[in-house]
C-alpha cells in the first residue's frame, strides 16, 4: 500500500495504522496516550496530522492507513492544534517543574520546549487534588496528572489489577483507586508499571534515600548495600553507554565511594533461594505436596495472590525472595561473625523494582524487631544518588564485590529476566534428582520476552511441565487454568512486570523493547561467558550450609529463608 | 376488565391470552379468519370501535399524565376528577393517557361523552374540576377552559366548539410520529392493536426479507432523527451485510440535551410504536437482542416501557417465534445515570457493556464491531418510532412530505420565550418561522424575537434573519446549525447571547467525558473567558483585565482546535455555542468587553446603577434597602449611588416608588 507523507511516498501495510506507518518510515509524530501492543485509545490529540479530504485533524494512533492517503504531519494546522493542547495541559499543571520528581525527564516538559511554548496563554482554575502517599512504596500526584490513562490501561489490561480507574467528570475526572481511597486500601499491588508509563511526575516511587544517606552518615552504623541481578545490567544506559553491558564492577566501585561499607550481590542469594526452591519442589514431586508450585521471588505477584486468588495461596513456594534470604543471613550470619550488632547494622538493597519496597515492610519480614532489609532502592533511586555525588561512572575502575556474599553463579545472575529462575531451577533439580550436572544448561524455551512460555523439561527420570509468565494478566490466566483443573504443569516461574525484573517498576524510564531484549542478551552473555553456572557449584553458598544453615529445608533455614502468606482484603 | 381483542369471539375461537394464533393481526383487522361468522366479525367490529373510543357507553374522561402533565399537577387533577365522581356517584371511565403535546396549558383533561366527540379542556387543576365537570357531564362545555374537540366523521360535534386541528397550535403540525400520543392508553396494547398497531411488524416478517426491509426503510429517505442524519435504512444495510450470528440492535432513549423530551414523551404516550418499530429494525438487520438505553430520570417512561414489552411479550409479538415465524427478539432496558456524553454512540455502548461511559476511537464503527464486539445498529427513539408507519404505508408515502435530502416529519421540543410551548411534529420544509410564531405564538409580553436555540448545546442559534429557513438536514448546516435531537429554544430581546453562550459551555463542561484534553480542558478555558468577559472590573484583580483581553483573543482558535481534535462527536461540537452567538451577534460580545455593557441587561454585573436627581424625591428608602451602603444622601434632596460600592443586586430598583434608580 502506498500514501504519501509530507509528499514523499512511503510504504504502508493494509490495516495498520497511520502511526505505525510513520515510525517505521522515521517520521516523528509526539504519542501521550499510546501504548505499544494495545489497542489505541485516542486520548491525547496530541498526535493529530492532516489528511487530505478530511474535515478535521486525524488523530495518527487510531487511524487506519488507505490507499493513496495524504498525509502531512507537520502542517502548520496540526502544530498549532499540538501547541494549544500543551498549552491547555499546562493551564491545568502545577508550575513546578523545579520540584518536580521528573524534572527534565518529563515528556509534557519536553514536549512544551519542543513546541516553543514560553507564553501562558490559558489561565484560570486548576483541578485542585491532594497528594497520596498513603502507599507503602508508590506515591500519586493527581495534580500532576494529564489523564492520559496509560497508568489506568497499564493497571488493567496488562496487569489485571485495575486498581485505579478514572472517577468523576467533565475537569473534575481524575484517576485514582476505587472511591477515591488511598493506595493502601486499594488492590495496587506496587508494581510500579504505572510509574514506567507515566509520562509526567503524576507517579512516583517513596524515595529511601534520605534513609540511606542518614545511616551512612551516621558512624555507630554499618551499612551494607545488595544489587539485583537486572540492575547492573541496566545502570549502563544512564550514563551513555550501550544498554546491555555489565556495569557490576564499576558499580561495586561506586557503591563503595558512595560510602556503603560492605557491597554484596543478591545473585548470591538468588543461588541460595536455587537451593531452597528447587529442593521445595522436588520435595513436593516425591512427597506429593500441592502442583504445581509457583515461584515467590516477585512480591507483587505475591499481594497479587493475596488479593485475587486466596484459595491458591498453598500453591506458592514458601522460600523468600532473594532480597530477603540474603538481609536474613546477613543480619543473622554475617554481622554476628563481624562481631556486630545486628541492630547497628543498615541493611540496603538495590533493586529494579517498587514492590521490594512493599516486601521489605512486610511484618513476616522482621524477626525480633529487627527487619531483614531496612531500605530499598530503586535503579532510579541508586542512578541519582551515583548523579549527586558526581561520580564518573566511566573513569571508575571496576572493583570485586566483598566477600562472602558477593560471589555468585551465573545462574543466580540469570534471576534478573523472564525465565531465569526456570532455568537456575531446572539446572539445579537435575543435581539433586540425578547427582550429576545437566548436559546442556541452556532451556531455549523459556527465555526471551514473550509473556507465557511453556515447556516440558526432563529432569532424571521425572518429566516436568514448566511455565513461564510474565505481566500479571498473563499469570492470571495461567492461575485460573490451574484453578479450573489444568494438571499438566508442576512448576511455574511468575514475574509482575513484563519481561521479568529487567523491565521492572523501579527500572531507568522511557526505555523500548529493543533495549529490554539487550538487557535480557546482557544476562545470557554474562551466563554463556560464567565460569559458574549453576547455584549448588556457589562455593559461598555451600559454605553457608556447612557453617550456619545446615541443609536446605533445615530447620535454620525454614526459620530464616521461608515465610508464609495470608487472605488481604482490599478494595476491588 | 375491560374486554381485549384477544378474547374468544365465540365457540369455534380456539385462541386466547395463553394460546395466540400466527394470523392475529389480520383476525384483529379484519378477523376471524378460522371461521366464517358474519356475528363474529360483527363482534370482532364493535370490539375495536370501543377501543378506539368510536363508540363509547359512557363518559369517558381522559387525563395527560406524562411527565409534563404531572409536572404541572395533573396528579392531582385527576384525584379530585376520581374523588368528585366518586362524591357524586358518576359512572364514567377515567383514563391515563400520554401528551398531546401542549405543555404550556396543562394539566389537560379531555371529555368524551357517548355519540359525541371529545374535548379537551385546558388548565384543569384540582380546584376547577368540579365545576368543569359538573357543565360538561352535562353536556355544557365551558368556553372559557375549552381547548377544543377532536375531529370525528361518526361523532356529533358540539356547537360552539373550535376544532383542535383548527387550533394554530396544531393546524400547521404533521402528526404521524405523536399520533397516538395523548390519544390512546399507553398501558393498553390493546389500544395500540386497534389503531393499527403491529400490522407493519406482521407485513414484515410474513412478506419481507430483512434486505427488502432495508431497501424499504432507504427509499423511504428516512435520516437519523438524533441528530447526526444518517440515512438509517443505509446503517440497516451494512449492519445486514456483517456476517456472523450475534448482532445487537440498540435504541438510544438518553435524550441529554437541556431542553429535549421528544424521546419521553413518544415512550409515555405510545410505547408500543417504539417496540414495533425496534422489532422491525432487529428482523432487517438480524438482531435477536435489543437494548433500550434509557435515562433513570425518565421512571415513567420505564414504567410504561416496561410493561408494554411484557404485555407484548404475552401476546407473542416479543419474545421467542415471533408471531410464528423463527425471528426472536428480547428486548432488554439498560438504565442510564444520566451522562451527555452517553448520547454518543461508542460511550453509549461502554455504558451497557458496564464500563465507564467514554467514547472511543471510530474506526471501527459500531455497524462493524459496537456492542461486545459485535455489529450494532443504533438508533434514535425518534427513528425507530418512524418505522412503523413507512412500513405500513410504503416509503413513498413517506418520502412524499419533505425537502429533497430530508423526507418526512420531525419533532421538536418548543421551549424558551414563546406563547406556546411544547412538544410540535412538522413536516420537514416547514419554516422555523412558522414554528416560532404560528404554532408557538410568537414572543410573549409584546417583547422581540432574537435568535432560536436548535440542536442541543452541539447546535446553534438562528437569528431573526435566517427565520424562513426551512427545517432539512441540510439547510440548518448552511447557517451554523444542525438539526439536532429536537430541541428548540427560543430567546427574545431580553436574552444575552454571551450568557447563553456561557450557560451551554458551563454545560459541556461539567458534561465532557474527560477523556481528551481538547474537550476536557479546552472547554473549561472557553468557559472562564466568558465569565471573565461577564465579570464587573470591581470583581476582578490583579492582572485580571490583561488576561480578560488575552483569552477573548484566544477564544476563536481555541474553539476552532477542539473542533478541529476532540475525540467524538459532542467533543467536535463543544465550541458550536460560542462560534454561533459568534458568527451572529458579534456585536454582543464586543459590547460586554470593550463597552463593558450587556446590551440585553441580562449579565447583572455588567449593569450600572444611577438616580435620577429629576424624578428622585429623597425618600431614602433606597438608602435604607441598600445592603452595600453604596446610596449617599441627605431626606428631601435627590440620593446618590457610588459605583464602587454598588454590588448590582437591584435592591433600590425594586423599592423605588418614583422610579428614578437607572438600570443601563
Amino acid at each position: 500500500m502506498h500514501i504519501e507523507v509530507n509528499n514523499r511516498p512511503i510504504e504502508a501495510q493494509a490495516g495498520e495504522t497511520i502511526l505505525a506507518a510513520l515510525r517505521r518510515a522515521g517520521v516523528s509524530v509526539p504519542t501521550l496516550c499510546h501504548m505499544e501492543g494495545l489497542l489505541p485509545s485516542g486520548a491525547c490529540r496530541i498526535c493529530a496530522v492532516e489528511v487530505e479530504g478530511q474535515r478535521s485533524l486525524i488523530p495518527a494512533c487510531s487511524y487506519p492507513v488507505a490507499e493513496g492517503m495524504k498525509i502531512r504531519t507537520h502542517s502548520p494546522r496540526a502544530v498549532a492544534a499540538r501547541r494549544t493542547i500543551i498549552e491547555l495541559l499546562l493551564s491545568n499543571h502545577p508550575d513546578d517543574c523545579l520540584y518536580c520528581v521528573r524534572n527534565t525527564s518529563c515528556q509534557l516538559q519536553t514536549l512544551a520546549a519542543e513546541h516553543g511554548v514560553t507564553q501562558r496563554r490559558f489561565s484560570g482554575l486548576r483541578s485542585n487534588h491532594t497528594i497520596d502517599i498513603s502507599g507503602p512504596a508508590l506515591g500519586r500526584d493527581p495534580a500532576k496528572c494529564i489523564l492520559c490513562g496509560k497508568c489506568v490501561r497499564e493497571c488493567e489490561e496488562v496487569q489485571s489489577v485495575a486498581a485505579i480507574d478514572f472517577i468523576g467528570r467533565g475537569s473534575a475526572t481524575r484517576v485514582g483507586p476505587a472511591f477515591n481511597e488511598g493506595l493502601n486500601l486499594s488492590s495496587c499491588i506496587l508494581c510500579g508499571q504505572c510509574v514506567m508509563v507515566c509520562p509526567t511526575g503524576a507517579l512516583f516511587e517513596q524515595s529511601h534515600l534520605r534513609q540511606v544517606m542518614a545511616a551512612i552518615q551516621d558512624p555507630e552504623m554499618t551499612v551494607v548495600i545488595q544489587h539485583a541481578p537486572a540492575v547492573s545490567v541496566t545502570l549502563a544506559e544512564a550514563f551513555g553507554l550501550p544498554p546491555g553491558q555489565d556495569m557490576a564492577g564499576t558499580m561495586t566501585a561506586a557503591l563503595r565511594r558512595l560510602g556503603f561499607d560492605q557491597v554484596f550481590d543478591t545473585s548470591f542469594s538468588a543461588d541460595l533461594t536455587i537451593m531452597e526452591e528447587a529442593s521445595e519442589l522436588v520435595q513436593r514431586l516425591t512427597s506429593g505436596g500441592i502442583l504445581p508450585m509457583m515461584t515467590s521471588c516477585s512480591p507483587g505477584w505475591i499481594k497479587f495472590m493475596e488479593e485475587f486468588y486466596p484459595d491458591m495461596l498453598g500453591h506458592l513456594s514458601t522460600c523468600k525472595s532473594p532480597q530477603q534470604m540474603l538481609g536474613a543471613v546477613i543480619k543473622s550470619y554475617w554481622a554476628p561473625r563481624q562481631g556486630l550488632d545486628p541492630t547497628k547494622v543498615f541493611s540496603v538493597a538495590v533493586m529494579p523494582c517498587t514492590a521490594k519496597k512493599f516486601e521489605a515492610s512486610r511484618p513476616e519480614m522482621v524477626h525480633d524487631g529487627v527487619a531483614d532489609i531496612d531500605a530499598v532502592l530503586t535503579t532510579r533511586e541508586l542512578v541519582q544518588l551515583i548523579r549527586m555525588h558526581g561520580l564518573d561512572m566511566l573513569a571508575l575502575p571496576p572493583e570485586p564485590a566483598d566477600r562472602p556474599f558477593g560471589e555468585r553463579s551465573t545462574a543466580g545472575k540469570l534471576f534478573g529476566g523472564s525465565g531465569g529462575v526456570m532455568e537456575a531451577a531446572i539446572r539445579t533439580a537435575c543435581f539433586l534428582v540425578t547427582g550429576k550436572d545437566p548436559e546442556a544448561l541452556e532451556v531455549e524455551a523459556v527465555r526471551g520476552l514473550h509473556g507465557v512460555k511453556q515447556t516440558r523439561v526432563k529432569v532424571g527420570e521425572l518429566e516436568l511441565g514448566v511455565a513461564v509468565v510474565s505481566g500479571l494478566g498473563n499469570a492470571r490466566k495461567l492461575v485460573e487454568q490451574v484453578r479450573a483443573g489444568r494438571d499438566d504443569l508442576h512448576f511455574i516461574e511468575v514475574m509482575t512486570c513484563p519481561g521479568g525484573c529487567i523491565a521492572g517498576g523501579g527500572q531507568l524510564l522511557g526505555v523500548d523493547r529493543a533495549g529490554l531484549e539487550r538487557r535480557l542478551a546482557g544476562l545470557y552473555a554474562i551466563d554463556a561467558a560464567g565460569a559458574v553456572r549453576m547455584s549448588h557449584h556457589n562455593e559461598a553458598v555451600a559454605e553457608l550450609y556447612r557453617e550456619f544453615l545446615g541443609q536446605p529445608l533445615g530447620e535454620r533455614s525454614h526459620h530464616l529463608l521461608h515465610t508464609h502468606y495470608h487472605r488481604r482484603d482490599v478494595v476491588k | 376488565m375491560r374486554e381485549t381483542l384477544i378474547d374468544p369471539c365465540c365457540d369455534a375461537c380456539w385462541h386466547g391470552p395463553a394460546e395466540f394464533c400466527n394470523d392475529l393481526l389480520r383476525c384483529l383487522a379484519s378477523g376471524p379468519c378460522c371461521h366464517d361468522s358474519a356475528s363474529c366479525a360483527q363482534e370482532r367490529q364493535r370490539r375495536r370501535q370501543a377501543l378506539r373510543r368510536d363508540v363509547v357507553e359512557r363518559p369517558t374522561i381522559f387525563v395527560g399524565t406524562g411527565t409534563c402533565g404531572l409536572g404541572a399537577g395533573a396528579a392531582r387533577t385527576l384525584e379530585a376528577i376520581q374523588a368528585w365522581l366518586l362524591e357524586h356517584d358518576r359512572r364514567a371511565d377515567v383514563v391515563e393517557v400520554g401528551c398531546i403535546g401542549m405543555c404550556s396549558v396543562e394539566p389537560l383533561v379531555e371529555v368524551q361523552l357517548p355519540g359525541r366527540t371529545r374535548v379537551c379542556f385546558q388548565h384543569v387543576t384540582e380546584r376547577t374540576v368540579p365545576g368543569l365537570l359538573e357543565k360538561a357531564l352535562a353536556g355544557e362545555m365551558p368556553a372559557e377552559s375549552v381547548l377544543g374537540q377532536h375531529r370525528h366523521e361518526r361523532l356529533q360535534p358540539w356547537s360552539g366548539v373550535p376544532y383542535l386541528d383548527e387550533h394554530p397550535f396544531f393546524a400547521p403540525q404533521t402528526r404521524w410520529v405523536l399520533a397516538n400520543c395523548g390519544i390512546i392508553d399507553p398501558s393498553d396494547l390493546d389500544e395500540y392493536l386497534a389503531w393499527g398497531g403491529y400490522r407493519a411488524l406482521a407485513k414484515v416478517l410474513a412478506d419481507m426479507t430483512p434486505a427488502e426491509v432495508c431497501r424499504a426503510v432507504e427509499l423511504s429517505g428516512l435520516r437519523g432523527r438524533g441528530g447526526g442524519g444518517f440515512p438509517t435504512g443505509r446503517k440497516w444495510s451494512i449492519a445486514n451485510g456483517r456476517p456472523g450470528p450475534q448482532k445487537y440492535l440498540v435504541c438510544n432513549a438518553d435524550e441529554g440535551d437541556p431542553g429535549a423530551f421528544m424521546d419521553r414523551a413518544v415512550i409515555e404516550g405510545d410505547p408500543h410504536r417504539l417496540l414495533e418499530g425496534m422489532a422491525i429494525a432487529a428482523y432487517a438487520i438480524g438482531a435477536s437482542k435489543a437494548y433500550v438505553y434509557i435515562r433513570a430520570e425518565y421512571p415513567l417512561a420505564i414504567r410504561r416501557l416496561v410493561h408494554a414489552i411484557g404485555e407484548a411479550k404475552t401476546r407473542g409479538l416479543l419474545g421467542e417465534r415471533i408471531l410464528g415465524t423463527d425471528f426472536h427478539l428480547e428486548i432488554v432496558i439498560k438504565q442510564g445515570a444520566g451522562a451527555f456524553v452517553c448520547g454518543e454512540e461508542t460511550a453509549l455502548l461502554h455504558s451497557i457493556e458496564g464500563r465507564r461511559g467514554m467514547p472511543r476511537p471510530r474506526p471501527p464503527f459500531p455497524a462493524q464491531a459496537g456492542l461486545f464486539g459485535k455489529p450494532t445498529v443504533i438508533n434514535n427513539v425518534e427513528t425507530l418510532a418512524n418505522v412503523p408507519a413507512i412500513l405500513d404505508h410504503g416509503p413513498e408515502w413517506f418520502a412524499s412530505v419533505g425537502t429533497a435530502g430530508s423526507k418526512g416529519t420531525k419533532v421538536f421540543a418548543l421551549s424558551g420565550k414563546i406563547t406556546r410551548t411544547g412538544l410540535v411534529e412538522v413536516a420537514m420544509g416547514t419554516t422555523l418561522r412558522e414554528i416560532v410564531f404560528d404554532i408557538g405564538g410568537g414572543i410573549p409580553d409584546g417583547k422581540a424575537y432574537k435568535a432560536v436555540q436548535i440542536g442541543g448545546p452541539s447546535g446553534g442559534c438562528i437569528p431573526l434573519q435566517h427565520l424562513d429557513i426551512q427545517i432539512d438536514y441540510e439547510s440548518l448546516k448552511t447557517v451554523g446549525a444542525m438539526m439536532g435531537s429536537g430541541g428548540l429554544v427560543v430567546m427574545d430581546e431580553a436574552t444575552c447571547m454571551v450568557d447563553v453562550a456561557k450557560f451551554f459551555m458551563d454545560f459541556i463542561q461539567r458534561e465532557s467525558c474527560g477523556k481528551c484534553i481538547p474537550c476536557r480542558e479546552g472547554t473549561r478555558r472557553m468557559l472562564e473567558i466568558l465569565q471573565a468577559i461577564t465579570r464587573a472590573r470591581r470583581n476582578e484583580s490583579g492582572f485580571d483585565a490583561l488576561q480578560r483581553f488575552q483569552g477573548v483573543m484566544a477564544l476563536e482558535q481555541l474553539a476552532e482546535v477542539i473542533k478541529d481534535t476532540s475525540l467524538c462527536g459532542l467533543g467536535q461540537s463543544a465550541p458550536n455555542p460560542v462560534l454561533s452567538t459568534l458568527r451572529y451577534f458579534r456585536d454582543e460580545y464586543e459590547a460586554h468587553i470593550y463597552d463593558r455593557k450587556c446590551p440585553a441587561r441580562a449579565c447583572s454585573e455588567l449593569l450600572t446603577y444611577s438616580i435620577d436627581v429629576e424624578r428622585c424625591v429623597g425618600c431614602g428608602l433606597c438608602l435604607k434597602a441598600c445592603p452595600a451602603q453604596a446610596i449617599l444622601g441627605t431626606p428631601k434632596s435627590p440620593h446618590y449611588i457610588v459605583a464602587e460600592k454598588c454590588i448590582s443586586c437591584g435592591s433600590c430598583v425594586t423599592v423605588c416608588r418614583p422610579k428614578a434608580v437607572r438600570v443601563e
